[in-house]
């Protein structure tokens, strides 16, 4: 058997990844995946508290958070392809109009 | 044997993540990212939640990074992908990789007449079945199901706003 910690190392190593990448990375939709990259480090750690303590709940709230990044992913998109129209560019650093 | 899988597939999904951060071209962090998903699916299905580890590659690798990949098509900027030298040895992988794929395919279904199924009762009532997950989702989870459905329907007339063009 597995132990718990390992998921939940796995699961912070995941998050951490997609963090720093949402940081570093230049393009949009890079960042955009680098978001979906972290949902998925936290749906595990869900998976694998559901799993360890016999709660369906866990499971079924990882279920959402994939209706939820589906969503996201639809309206993203739509943001991303309207910058892009405006701006000819997918680089985060040429839109920066509200920035202070 | 379990460790040694769990540690197969913590390799695969970290090793794939990195690569994402690590590509200057988003289509191939794209790809990298559905190897993340794929192999945090097989995780899902050592932790018995065999439901979710389907949904993870049908909803998720399936139709949310097909969605990401067509974006990425769509705004095709030279500038952001530099040209990349065709790598000719490639393609005599592919030979190889569709032997393991076709004897994967065989092998399931020559073996899938010898599975017994697990007596009714039992299957039913373990955590992670599509019949556990359905029936907490529509008595105990029955509402934050249903705002999820207003969340959707709100989406997709996001979505048709923003991506509209504008009548000029």
């Amino acid at each position: 058997m597995v132990p718990l910690s390992w998921y939940l190392i796995l699961s912070a190593a995941l998050f951490t990844i997609g963090a720093v990448g949402v940081i570093v990375k230049r393009n949009v939709i890079a960042i955009f995946l680098c978001i979906e990259l972290m949902l998925n480090g936290a749906n595990l750690a869900l998976v694998a508290l559901s799993g360890f303590f016999g709660d369906i709940g866990g499971q079924l709230f990882v279920f959402i958070v994939m209706t939820v990044a589906a969503a996201e992913a639809a309206v993203g998109l739509a943001i991303i392809i309207s910058i892009f129209r405006t701006r000819e560019s997918l680089n985060v650093d040429d839109a920066d109009t509200m920035k202070l | 044997m379990e460790k040694a899988v769990f540690i197969i597939f913590a390799i695969v999904a970290v090793g794939s993540a990195l690569n994402l951060i690590a590509q200057r071209n988003p289509l191939y962090s794209a790809l990298s990212l559905i190897g993340t998903l794929a192999s945090l699916s097989a995780l899902y299905v050592t932790l018995h939640a065999q439901f979710i580890a389907a949904m993870q590659i049908i909803v998720y690798a399936g139709a949310i990074m097909v969605l990401f990949v067509f974006v990425i098509m769509l705004l095709n900027t030279p500038e952001d992908h530099p040209e990349i030298e065709k790598q000719q040895w490639l393609r005599y992988l592919a030979i190889p990789f569709a032997a393991v794929l076709i004897g994967e395919a065989l092998y399931v279904f020559r073996e899938i007449r010898n599975i017994t199924l697990p007596a009714q009762g039992e299957a039913e009532h373990a955590i992670g079945t599509t019949w556990s997950i359905g029936t907490n989702l529509f008595t105990q989870y029955l509402l934050p199901f249903e705002a999820t459905s207003v969340l959707i329907l709100m989406a997709i007339i996001g979505a048709i706003v923003l991506a509209r063009r504008e009548e000029s």
